[in-house]
């Protein structure tokens, strides 16, 4: 268990070695008996991945940041509730203090709860390496079920993610076979500009568990654009939505299911969002 | 792989050499005898594991032994001073809250991180709080009852959030 990153870079260097830090994935698959690697090394200890800072116009969240800390922090409450009300729906209280935001957006699971809102919120995720450092935005880094850009030279070191200020509504909204402990069967992240008139100045939206990875429509966003966010309005984008999503049927739900909750999600904007009397600060 | 660790646990200093590819789970089963900590699930659904590290709920059923090198570990067994209950503990036993046993230690070292996050929940609060932790045969309602009997009157002396 390397307490820096000065310590941690000769441990990676080794063959067969996986990384791991709240482990809620990881060890969850490896008794699952998809093979042992040689070397598991954990990241927990590593002081230059855990907190989360406000750099002005933008956070940075450590990649080992607990999903309780980020429940916890007040910058994340109040400039990213989209994320707060993810993380908030996430496993239960240990898996919360255990997992990681790191390790959410590293598994790349099309159900992973953070991954709709950090698409929308438009972040990016850093990464690390012995030599060098680089930034991907997080839909290049993510590449299908379980796969991402890094190498295995690279760990993720944090998410930047803008505060992105033209937008005054933010919306999180995930359904599943119950309240905890439900692994999404389709969820859907927004950020709205709405005008004091109830006009839909501008719009960015992301589903969660409908396709391979997270799925963005802008033809969706475009049906909304500059129209009020009303009933009408969002049953055409939701008919939208219906074809720009690929879900699969799995244990969980069928595909037409899914296709039919990912357009009734963007119904509830119009009561989520218009009936609600928060506006977000600047 | 060995490795030699030291922690504390239920208050106690404890050093030993174990295998690094154990779980937390086992070693407090097998090397301590602390049958509280039960194994139901092992894949993090079911609670029946949650054990206190720093104070904060865990499953050790998905941790390594190497996770608890310098930390302070509390588990049901360290929880009473061995003549009183602790106040969460009594609170189950008075609402009937226990029927079998088996997701209990999980079920109160689950509401002692809840009370400490939130000393006085709601309803709906405790129930969010405990939804990692899956009970069979009592039903949450007498569950939910004793969690807020703590709430409403909490007890004098012991200390509501131990760390270990
Ligand atoms: C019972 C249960 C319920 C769950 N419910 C949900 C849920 O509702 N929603 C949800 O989204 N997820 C859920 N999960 C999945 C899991 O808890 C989350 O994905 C969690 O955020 C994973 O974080 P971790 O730190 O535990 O990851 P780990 O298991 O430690 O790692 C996951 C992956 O990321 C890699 N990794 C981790 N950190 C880094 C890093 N810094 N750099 C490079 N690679 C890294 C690991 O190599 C591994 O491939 C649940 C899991 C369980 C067991
Ligand atoms: S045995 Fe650990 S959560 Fe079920
Ligand atoms: S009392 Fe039997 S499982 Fe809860």
């Amino acid at each position: 268990m390397p307490e820096s990153l000065e310590a941690l870079w000769p441990a990676l260097e080794e063959p067969d070695t996986m990384v791991y830090a709240g482990g809620t994935d990881v060890l969850v698959r490896l008794r699952s008996g998809s093979g042992q690697p040689q070397q598991l090394i954990c990241l927990e200890r590593l002081r230059e991945l855990q907190g989360i800072e406000d750099h002005g116009d933008r956070v940075l969240i450590k990649a080992g940041t607990s999903h309780a800390r980020i429940l916890d922090d007040p910058i994340i409450q109040t400039r990213l509730p989209v994320l707060a009300r993810a993380v908030k729906s996430l496993g239960s209280p240990p898996i919360r203090n255990m997992g990681t935001i790191g390790g959410n957006i590293c598994s790349a699971s099309p159900a992973g709860d953070t991954l709709p809102p950090l698409y929308v919120l438009q972040a990016e995720v850093a990464l690390r390496s012995r030599t060098a450092d680089r930034r991907l935005p997080i839909g290049d880094f993510i590449k299908g079920p379980g796969q991402t850009a890094i190498r295995p030279d690279e760990i993720l070191t944090g998410i930047w993610i803008p505060k992105n200020p033209e937008f005054n509504r933010q919306h999180y909204e995930k359904v599943g076979q119950r309240k905890a402990l439900a692994i999404s069967i389709v969820s859907l992240a927004a950020l709205i500009e709405l005008t004091p008139a109830g006009m839909i100045e501008d719009i960015r939206l992301a589903w969660g568990s409908v396709g391979p990875t997270v799925v963005t429509a802008p033809e969706v966003e475009a049906v909304l654009r500059g129209r009020p966010l009303r009933l009408e309005v969002l049953k055409e984008a939701a008919e939208a939505t219906r074809r720009a999503v690929s879900p699969i049927d799995d244990i969980r739900a069928t595909a037409d299911y899914r296709r039919e909750v990912a357009g009734n999600l963007l119904y509830r904007l119009s009561l989520r969002v218009e009936t609600s009397p928060e506006i977000l600060p600047r | 792989m060995k490795i030699r660790l030291s922690f504390r646990l239920n208050g106690n200093p404890i050093e030993l050499e174990t295998d690094a590819e154990r779980r937390v789970v086992d070693l407090l089963r097998e090397d301590f005898g602390f049958t509280g900590t039960k194994e139901a699930c092992g894949s993090g659904e079911c609670g029946a594991c949650t054990i206190l590290v720093e104070g904060e709920s865990r499953l050790a059923c998905l941790m390594r032994v190497g996770q608890l090198e310098g930390r302070s570990v509390l588990t049901i067994e360290g929880l009473s001073d061995g003549k009183h209950l602790h106040p969460v503990q009594q609170a189950f036993v008075e609402a009937g809250a226990v029927q079998c046993g088996f997701c209990t230690p999980g079920l109160i070292l689950g509401t002692i991180d809840l009370l400490r996050r939130n000393p006085r929940p709601d309803r709906e609060e405790i129930r969010e709080g405990l939804s990692g932790n899956l009970c069979r045969c009592t039903g949450f309602q007498k569950i939910v009852d004793a969690v807020e009997k703590v709430v409403s009157s909490p007890a004098e002396g012991s200390d509501p959030c131990p760390v270990g």
